[in-house]
């Protein structure tokens, strides 16, 4: 399990201990576990002498900063229009199937997350989805599926 | 920076105003009212709920006239039909978010939602109701305030109330878009987090989303209950305020009217808190000097000084979330409403022949933090919950309303006795500094066997509305026994809303300031300006109110604490000393440290 | 230009040549005052969309008396349809840091600020890595500005500058009131730049080439060339940069299936242009204003699922805090869905109208200010649609 108290302190050595070090910090959290549980939202504000509610208020505004449990990989699929046009609802269906979840779920080996999301910027290559932070543009149900055996098979 | 005067016009009535003002005041100087709901005079501007939208000529679009500034030559319309139109379309916006069951709702008849959509007639609903199918949470789990998401506008006022009055920030605005809601630390119930149950935010909700919890009909119970002898208190602020509550202005001094209410409400007997306020000068001055004797005399490095007044509920718990390092620094006293329950069940049944489990106390109280306190384990000194149930000021306001009693024509009528007698030191609890003034008029005496050299035993020093304010009072010519203090100037501060006292000890916490002797009090203006007072609250008002108090205090015969026929009573018959065995057995607590979440 | 193509221009991503930190060191050995007049000649104007003047905004900021003052590169790009930035920031990144040292320079600020949207942090480390290097080059040439990175994690509205700032001081990305404006207080209450990722390298060009040659392309009203975001029903999807001036329908020639019946200018928050007005709408400040997204939709496709798409993007991204949007957006959303079942009678569209032009001009930012521009054009030019 990832330090989160050392994130915190790398983090604070770089941007300072104002309230502008909260967005790295809530990131530098995600990045390394993929959510903020209620004990890191409790380190960060005591870290940032902010309270814990200040702190909860400004992740759950942000898509990205979850603070629910997500699995090791976190899918999120564009459901925008381009997308939508170019068929994001297979690539979805696909990839419930293949995982056995549903949209919102995390897959049971905690594995995977499947999420659907606003336009991530490749409406010209859709369908497409970021799988943490790498993009896989121009999606078809059958390389969708490839890619996650790839990570399946990661370790 | 010097303020020019900007000239513009509102319905194209030409006013100047100072640069810097905004439309919405500068449409009141013209008498032209502008409706309004984030907006609130105690917090800086959010300009989020846009009913206060107005017309610029020339500009794009409609401009919030609570946040924007007059600039020169500006053509503003407050009432155009482009204005009209979106201000009727944003009230039936929020209502379509809105568990809109007035009939049902606590803040029926006092609610600024309600007064809109009455002013504007909203009728059929337009839009689609959109509170169906939301999951509707209410948390009612603290004694103090009831939350209700359903009827919440999301005008952020408690959030700000929180945060810049407060300081606590155990509200925050969660999510965004549609999910958008006003939340706790994940949402866990108010009871469960910092929350100092102070009722600020309860004071400036604008709807029924956020209200104390009452316990009007449980009083009603007891009174009707024909076993149950029913004591009443009454706190030094309800006095001044009540009158909010019946159709007076702001200010008025209504004891002896509010005495004769009560007892006809049927209560079997009226007392003071201000009595219990008396005595609480001589417990807490008591310790003052015995702390600063341990520390200058027997040079004990242990003696926490300085030391902190502990009458406001909503501070201590702050400072068990927030400071729990300087507990012991607060006073052990108990606060007068629970010094008073401890002596009701004790003292007062005693001298009636009563068992203390017939006894009920109600207290009438500025606070909902007081609420929570009755409720605190430790305040059980009798063997009984020492006070049974509290009430607010708006609380009594509506039990006189149901009793059908014409407040306005009542007869004046004098406290029962005993615990019924106080000074205006008493009084004077309820406005900030006024705990301070009060232990300087006794200590002082005790002290040196004079009267505090102030002028009327008015120390103007530690009045005023100021956030945190210094004062420093040289004793001087000190009787034998006190001969130590001689010389030394006593050094205090005074602070009122938590923001304050935050900073207030955050520098006593890094070494920046040293004092002897801290009041705090929780919430703004001190007990006058209590979470349980009349609603609306501003400066104005608040100042009023203070300035009712001090015209107390100077109207009554006694004006020490020491002085109090019954103080002195209660220590010969009863308590023995100040600091005695059996006053630390009733009237002093102790205190716990709580997560800081 | 009647029926003539849209004109391909090649500035943005023309690396040829171009050596930015040495365009930087040429550029600062003119006055501020200078770069300022060249930037106002030129009559650039911001490619972000709302389409401020940028030499008035460095002036304003210029004149603003701190010590403090601040460039910030708005990446947050996440509009529908719009993904030029991304190329932008992936092919020519010496370039938009070269803009924002310039616009440092002239305003005299110290500190450059590059606020990355959450969804390109693949882009992180490369861009990390190039400004170490370029922040060298300008200690090299005696400037003293450095820039960093910051970045978002999914929230729309903090394309909006002043929720931008609110961002980056680590709040809830909720739009500022205005007044006061960043040129006056923008980033932690201090005089700010904010511009556009294309806006900065427009401005670099144009220190570079001069006003006078960025001049001669485009129209009075809407100087110079943009680049376009084009996706939908195209053959043509992907970046192209473009003058300024042309009508929908010649950009349709150019672009579209041989089926068009709509464009979608400008993203979700853009207008919707029917086929029968695409003569008569010119693409430029004069006419449709955008940020440069242009959605193409052919006769297969339901503008009812469309204008649904997007408000419910709207409900999901509207930051909440204002009535006329959070509730207004929900509103819309679900009346479109009573209509289309049947529980609200066809005629309940007008009153929605009614309901987006209140937010017009209510609602406090341009967020909940733009969703009337879908919804009344989808609305009006395809009722049939939205009903039945
Ligand atoms: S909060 Fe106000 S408007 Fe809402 S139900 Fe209660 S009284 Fe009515
Ligand atoms: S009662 Fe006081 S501390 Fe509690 S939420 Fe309200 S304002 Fe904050
Ligand atoms: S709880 Fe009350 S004060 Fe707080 S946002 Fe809701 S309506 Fe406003
Ligand atoms: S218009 Fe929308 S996004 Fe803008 S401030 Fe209002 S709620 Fe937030
Ligand atoms: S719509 Fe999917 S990436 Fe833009
Ligand atoms: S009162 Fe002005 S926006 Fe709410």
């Amino acid at each position: 399990m990832a330090d989160v108290q050392q994130i915190i302190n790398d983090v604070t050595k770089v941007y300072g201990k104002e309230r502008k070090a909260l967005m790295p910090i809530l990131q530098a959290v995600v990045k390394i576990k993929n959510y903020l549980d209620d004990q890191d939202l409790i380190s960060i504000s005591k870290a940032l002498d902010l309270s814990a509610a200040e702190v909860f208020g400004t992740a759950s505004f942000y898509t990205f900063l979850d603070i629910v449990p997500r699995g090791k990989n976190v899918i999120r699929v564009c459901k925008t229009i381009s997308c939508h046009m170019a068929g994001k609802d297979e690539i979805i269906h696909a990839i419930e199937n293949t995982l056995n979840v549903k949209t919102g779920e995390t897959s049971v080996d905690k594995k995977f997350t499947l999420l659907s999301t606003n336009c991530l910027g490749w409406c010209h290559k859709g369908p497409v989805m970021l799988i943490n932070d790498k993009v896989f543009p121009e999606l078809t149900a059958a390389k969708a599926i490839e890619i996650l055996q790839n990570y399946q098979e990661e370790e | 920076m010097s303020k020019y005067l900007v000239n513009l016009s509102v319905n194209d009535i030409p006013v100047s105003v100072p640069e810097g003002t905004t439309i919405l005041a500068a449409a009141k100087k013209l008498d032209f009212k502008i409706p309004t709901l984030c907006y609130h005079e105690d917090l800086c501007v959010a300009g989020n709920c846009r009913v206060c939208v107005v017309e610029q000529v020339g500009a794009r679009a409609l401009v919030a006239a609570c946040a924007t500034p007059v600039s020169e030559g500006m053509q503003i319309h407050t009432n155009s039909a482009t204005v009209r139109t979106a201000r009727k379309t944003i009230i039936e916006l929020l209502l379509s978010e809105h568990n809109a069951d007035c009939t049902k709702c606590y803040k029926n008849g006092n609610c600024e939602l309600q007064s809109l959509a009455h002013e504007y007639r909203v009728g059929e609903h337009v839009f689609i109701d959109l509170v169906n199918g939301k999951h509707r949470v209410i948390d009612d789990l603290s004694p103090s305030i009831i939350k209700d998401d359903s009827k919440c506008i999301r005008c952020q006022r408690c959030v700000r109330t929180c945060d810049e009055l407060q300081g606590v920030s155990a509200l925050t605005v969660a999510y965004k878009g549609d999910l958008q809601k006003i939340s706790t630390f994940l949402g866990h119930p108010l009871a469960e987090v910092v929350c100092t149950n102070c009722g600020q935010c309860v004071n400036r909700c604008p709807v029924g989303a956020l209200v104390e919890k009452t316990y009007v009909e449980e009083v009603w119970n007891a009174i009707n209950n024909p076993n149950k002898h029913v004591v009443v208190q009454t706190a030094p602020a309800v006095r001044v305020a009540i009158g909010e509550e019946l159709g007076y202005n702001p200010g008025e001094r209504l004891t002896g009217k509010m005495v004769t209410a009560l007892k006809r409400l049927g209560f079997d007997s009226v007392l003071d808190t201000d009595f219990t306020a008396d005595l609480t000068i001589l417990e807490e001055g008591t310790e003052l000097l015995t702390r600063l004797k341990r520390a200058l005399v027997d040079k004990d490095t242990r003696v926490a000084l300085p030391m902190t007044t502990s009458c406001s509920p909503g501070w201590i718990k702050f400072i068990e979330h927030t400071f729990p390092e300087f507990l012991p620094n607060v006073s052990t006293c108990k606060s007068p409403q629970q010094m008073f329950g401890a002596l009701a069940k004790t003292y007062y049944a005693q001298k009636k022949g009563l068992k203390a489990q017939d006894i009920c106390v109600v207290s009438i109280m500025p606070c909902t933090a007081k609420k929570y306190e009755a409720n605190r384990p430790e305040m059980r000194s009798s063997g009984y919950k020492d006070v049974d149930f509290v009430l607010t000021t708006r609380e009594l306001g509506m039990m006189i309303k149901q009793a059908g009693i014409n407040f306005h024509n009542l007869e004046d009528s004098q406290y029962d006795s005993f615990m019924g007698e106080s000074t205006g030191a008493g009084v004077i609890f309820g406005v900030t500094g006024g705990v301070m003034e009060a232990a300087l008029r006794t200590v002082y005496e005790v002290v040196t066997g004079r009267e505090v050299p102030f002028k009327n035993l008015d120390i103007l020093p530690v009045r005023g509305m100021e956030g945190v304010r210094e004062a420093k009072v040289k004793i001087e010519g000190c009787l034998p026994e006190w001969k130590f203090l001689d010389g030394i100037e006593v050094s205090c501060a005074v602070a009122h809303g938590l923001a304050n006292a935050r900073k207030l000890m955050q520098a006593v916490k890094d070494g920046s300031a040293h004092y002897h002797f801290i009041e705090i009090m929780a919430c703004p203006g001190g007990c006058l300006g209590g979470g349980g007072q009349p609603i609306p609250t501003n400066e104005e008002i608040r100042a009023k109110r203070a300035t009712a108090i001090y015209r107390e205090d100077e109207g009554l015969p006694l004006r020490k604490s020491h002085e109090n026929p019954e103080v002195k009573m209660i220590y010969e018959e009863y308590l023995g000393a100040p600091n005695s065995n059996k006053s630390h057995a009733l009237l002093h607590t102790h205190y716990l440290a709580r997560r800081r979440y | 230009m009647e029926n003539s193509r849209p004109k391909r221009v090649d500035i943005i991503f023309l690396m040829e040549g171009i050596d930015p930190i040495k365009v930087v060191e040429t550029t600062i050995k003119k006055s501020p005052d200078d770069i300022i007049l060249e930037m106002i000649d030129s009559g650039l104007k911001g490619r972000g969309g709302a389409g401020f003047p940028t030499g008035l905004k460095w002036k304003f900021t210029r004149n603003e008396e701190s010590y403090d003052k601040y460039v910030i590169c708005n990446a947050d790009e996440g509009e529908p349809g719009t993904f030029k930035d991304r190329e932008i920031l992936d092919r020519v990144p010496e370039k938009v840091f070269a803009g924002i040292a310039i616009c440092g320079y002239t305003i005299g600020a110290r500190e450059g600020l590059i606020y990355l949207r959450g969804e390109y942090n693949f882009l992180l480390p490369t861009l990390n890595e190039k400004l170490i290097l370029f922040n060298e080059g300008l200690k090299k040439i005696g400037l003293d500005f450095s820039i960093q990175m910051r970045s978002g994690s999914g929230a729309y509205i903090c394309g909006e500058e002043s929720a931008l700032f609110e961002s980056m001081e680590g709040k809830r990305g909720e739009p500022r009131n205005k007044p006061p404006f960043p040129t006056v207080a923008g980033y932690l209450g201090k005089p700010t730049v904010i511009n556009n990722v294309e806006t900065l390298v427009y401005a670099f060009m144009i220190a570079r080439i001069g006003s006078e040659k960025f001049k001669e392309m485009g129209t009075k009203d809407s100087r110079g060339s943009k680049v376009f975001s084009i996706s939908g029903d195209t053959p043509k999807a992907g970046i192209s940069e473009l003058e300024l001036g042309m009508t929908v329908q010649q950009f349709v020639d150019e672009f579209g299936d041989g089926d068009t019946k709509a464009v979608q200018v400008g993203g979700a928050s853009g207008g919707c242009v029917p086929r029968k007005m695409f003569q008569e709408t010119i693409i430029g400040y004069e006419g449709i204003p955008t940020g440069g997204s242009m959605m193409l939709f052919n006769s297969s496709r339901s503008m009812y699922n469309v204008l649904h798409d997007y408000l419910e993007f709207f409900t999901e991204e509207s930051c909440g805090q204002c009535t006329p949007c959070r509730v207004g957006c929900q509103q819309l959303l679900k009346g479109i869905e009573a209509i289309k079942r049947g529980d609200k009678s066809p005629g309940y569209l007008e009153d929605l109208k009614k309901l987006a032009k209140t937010m017009k001009v209510a609602a406090k930012c341009g967020l909940g200010q733009s969703v009337a521009n879908p919804f009344v054009s989808i609305v009006s030019n395809f009722k049939e649609e939205i009903i039945y």
